[in-house]
């Protein structure tokens, strides 16, 4: 099973004729993900690929149920568009743009919670259930897709998308196989993160380890060791923590928006302690993850 | 013909002088390969040749083996 | 993007909160006269994007215009954790009874914005936060429904606050949540949030932030601010290198080749992309390796763009060699960016099979890139070579 996307979600695209979003739309036909519609507002009645583009949402949930959309439309548009998806009842979002202002994303999310609807992202290669569907840039082209994502029992959370098919990537090549690859996003504030996402693949029975891509800011890490230890997770969570260098240089921001030392709990050695005292077993490497995952199974009697 | 590191891009001269072939091939590349002089005649703008990504989309639009785009490096 | 406090104070000046009398002198001769126009004791400040002014001598108490004259000769040629004062802020100095502290932040966790109020101000709010808990008030507020100032009154009361001072205070706290939500900040910082002995309620020192993405939405602020559109108000300024980075990566919209970073090593770094960077550059150090810049390509760069990073990263002084890795690539071309960094090593007059210690990118266009790479005599690994052991062969390679 996967969490999020099966092969019967059905998808539309908003921003469906711009660049990458014609890019994301055959990459997710060539992989068997039923994207059923499109939205560029003006562009009704052309289409990409053979999805009908339309100019409202609307236009499209009035005659088709619709699980999910893909929102890739420049920075200043994506709130509205954000916002159309969740009012025409959308309950899954997906936002691929990058360079939103933290209040325009936290205006999207306290609506989505609001309607109950889900957003992953921003800033986000979105998600991938292998032989099922992908929504959004994750692994690129089919033919890629398929060299490095495997169906089986590893749930993949990153805060990187190049990373989340790193490290499919180097699961895949050890024998195991993902159930769902979510790339989360790496900006301050994000639609979904690793706590709020445990709870599906805990309650997906084929799922049977987590593993995860982390750098330094925010309180995500601690939030997720809190949860492991309230929830009392079954799944065994293997993490890996990048960025390491960055504990010597407060206030300077690499990697993604979201990632910088501001203060102590921002810092990787923090979140490294606070994820060991959860009971999280901290790779050293990337190609460290599969070995530990592996062990981590057979002590839980898999 | 005109070359660059690592791609090379040969048009036949009844290609180079159509004036309409030639603004096809200016309006599928992409990367700003192929320019109209002023005569309506092909222009090859040598700095952009590295650019190509190989999408064959001006192969395809003049007539089979017309245009060619060569790796340098096969 | 952090603001200087004296332009902090300019838009706490437009919201209509209570300042102390006082502006931004460049020249002693200015503070002088500035004193003159305050006539009484003044403090003057260092303006920089740094703290530890106080610690640092960059804090003064004249009584009178020599001494502010004198004492901004001394501040304003007094360099910072490596910042050169950009101004003194000369204000008027008055007995203060109390000092309070109130911050409207992000809050990651919960997702929204946070109203921060102690009664206990001007020190460290982390501090008092975790030993004078019940001296700290915290209250969330909604980005989609409108802003009112019960918020802010819940947070001052939650410390104990009452009687005319929470009705003096409500306001003020109020004015910054607004301003938090309207202009995109991430840190709006009032510290301290003094009352005199006379009763009046004063901004002392103020810290803001903003967004950096949200900088061309606010463009008519920021002018009226005197903040220039090239100011990256980084921990440290950018240097040379870097600027001329940002400067490749804006030669054209194809992708990224950005967030070039100076260090001082031997070893330069063509990596991506956000968090494959990170990765590999931790690597490249626990391998004993010298980075000699941090940078992000990905976005599917260039050749042109891709060339120009190399170019520049070959032309910094004492570089030997540089190391061109990612993460397996979705959207980046392999074959693009082996062009773009061949291209690049040979307009700089190198060899890249001697320049470029390993290739390290598998994924979209691999086959081609790896012939191309083949061509040149580069050293080159696939998906199987791990990113780590990737960084380790170009490490080991540098004390050939």
């Amino acid at each position: 099973m996967s969490i999020l996307i099966n092969k019967d979600t059905t998808v539309i695209i908003q921003g469906i004729t711009g660049r990458e979003a014609v890019n994301l739309t055959r990459e997710g036909l060539d992989y068997g993900t039923k994207i059923i519609g499109g939205v560029t507002p003006g562009r009704a009645g052309r289409d990409v690929y053979g999805v009908p583009v339309s100019d409202c949402v609307r236009d499209i949930t009035d005659k088709h149920h619709v699980d999910a959309s893909i929102v890739t439309v420049p920075p200043r548009f994506t709130r509205d568009a954000v916002f159309e998806a969740i009012e025409a009842g959308i309950k899954l979002i997906v936002i691929v743009t990058e360079r939103i202002p933290r209040r325009e994303v936290a205006e999207m999310v306290e609506l989505a919670s609001l309607r109950g609807a889900r957003i992953i992202g921003p800033n986000c290669l979105g998600v991938l259930s292998p032989d099922e569907a992908k929504c959004g840039g994750l692994g690129g082209p089919a033919v890629n897709v398929r060299r490095a994502f495997k169906k089986g029992p590893i749930g993949v959370l990153s805060r990187s998308g190049g990373m989340t098919t790193e490290i499919a990537n180097t699961l895949t090549a050890a024998g195991l196989g993902q159930s769902t690859a979510v790339s989360i996003g790496g900006d301050a504030i994000i639609g979904a993160t690793y706590a709020e996402l445990m709870p599906l693949f805990e309650a997906d029975p084929e799922t049977k380890a987590i593993a995860i891509y982390s750098e330094p800011g925010g309180r995500m890490e601690a939030e997720l060791a809190d949860w492991i230890t309230v929830n009392k997770s079954r799944l065994p969570v293997v993490a890996f923590m990048a960025g390491r260098f960055m504990d010597e240089m407060p206030g300077m921001r690499f990697g993604h928006a979201g990632t910088i030392v501001e203060g102590k709990a921002d810092t990787t050695a923090d979140k490294i302690e606070r994820m060991k005292a959860a009971g999280i077993s901290v790779a050293e490497r990337i190609e460290d993850i599969p070995a530990l995952v592996k062990e981590r199974l057979e002590k839980a009697g898999h | 013909m005109a070359d660059g590191m690592f791609i090379q891009v040969e048009v036949d001269d009844a290609v180079a002088k159509d004036k309409e072939l030639v603004k096809k091939l200016v309006e599928v590349c992409a990367v700003d390969i192929f320019a109209q002089k002023d005569d309506g005649s092909l222009e090859i703008v040598r700095p952009n040749l590295d650019e190509c990504v190989l999408c064959d989309l001006c192969v395809q639009a003049a007539p089979t083996g017309k245009v060619r785009v060569v790796k340098l490096y096969e | 993007m952090r603001f200087y406090e004296y332009e902090a104070k300019q838009l706490f000046r437009q919201l209509r909160m209570p300042l102390l009398k006082g502006r931004v002198a460049k020249t002693p001769a200015e503070a002088k006269t500035i004193a003159e126009e305050i006539g009484g004791p003044l403090v003057l400040k260092s303006q920089v994007l740094s703290g530890g002014r106080m610690k640092a001598g960059g804090v003064k108490f004249p009584d009178d215009p020599a001494g502010a004259e004198q004492a901004a000769k001394e501040v304003l040629a007094l360099e910072i954790n490596g910042h050169t004062p950009r101004g003194v802020l000369v204000e008027e100095r008055g007995p203060v009874a109390q000092e309070y502290f109130a911050a409207v932040t992000w809050d990651g966790r919960a997702k929204a914005p946070v109203i921060i109020f102690s009664d206990m101000g001007g020190i460290d709010i982390e501090e008092v936060a975790e030993k004078h808990p019940e001296h700290v008030g915290r209250v969330h507020f909604s980005t989609i429904v409108p802003f009112n100032p019960f918020r802010a009154k819940e947070a001052i009361s939650a410390t104990g606050v009452s009687g005319s001072e929470l009705n003096r205070l409500t306001p003020i706290v109020a004015a910054l949540a607004e301003a938090f939500l309207r202009y995109d900040l991430t840190l709006a910082e009032i510290n301290p949030l003094a009352r005199l002995e006379d009763g009046r309620f004063l901004v002392l020192d103020g810290h803001v932030d903003m967004e950096a993405e949200a900088r061309d939405r606010h463009a008519k602020l920021l002018d009226d601010l005197g903040i220039g559109k090239d100011e990256t108000r980084e921990a440290r300024p950018p240097t040379e290198f870097e600027i001329k980075g940002a400067a490749v990566d804006a030669t054209d919209h194809r992708g990224v080749a950005g967030n070039v970073k100076e260090f001082d090593g031997d070893l330069g770094l063509v990596i991506g992309a956000g968090g494959g960077s990170l990765t590999l550059f931790d690597a490249v150090r626990n391998h004993g390796g010298k980075p000699a810049n941090y940078c992000e390509i990905g976005g599917n760069p260039s050749v042109q763009k891709a060339c120009g990073l190399t170019k520049l990263i070959l032309s910094k002084p004492g570089v030997k060699k540089i190391a061109v890795m990612m993460n397996v690539v979705s959207n980046t071309r392999v074959d693009i960016v082996a062009r773009g960094v061949i291209k690049g090593c040979v307009e700089s007059g190198r060899d890249p099979g001697e320049t470029i210690a390993i290739f390290r990118i598998p994924g979209a266009w691999e086959d081609d890139g790896f012939k191309i790479l083949e061509k040149y005599g580069v050293e080159y690994c696939d998906r199987s070579v791990s990113m780590y052991e990737a960084a380790g062969r170009a490490v080991a390679k540098m004390s050939k």
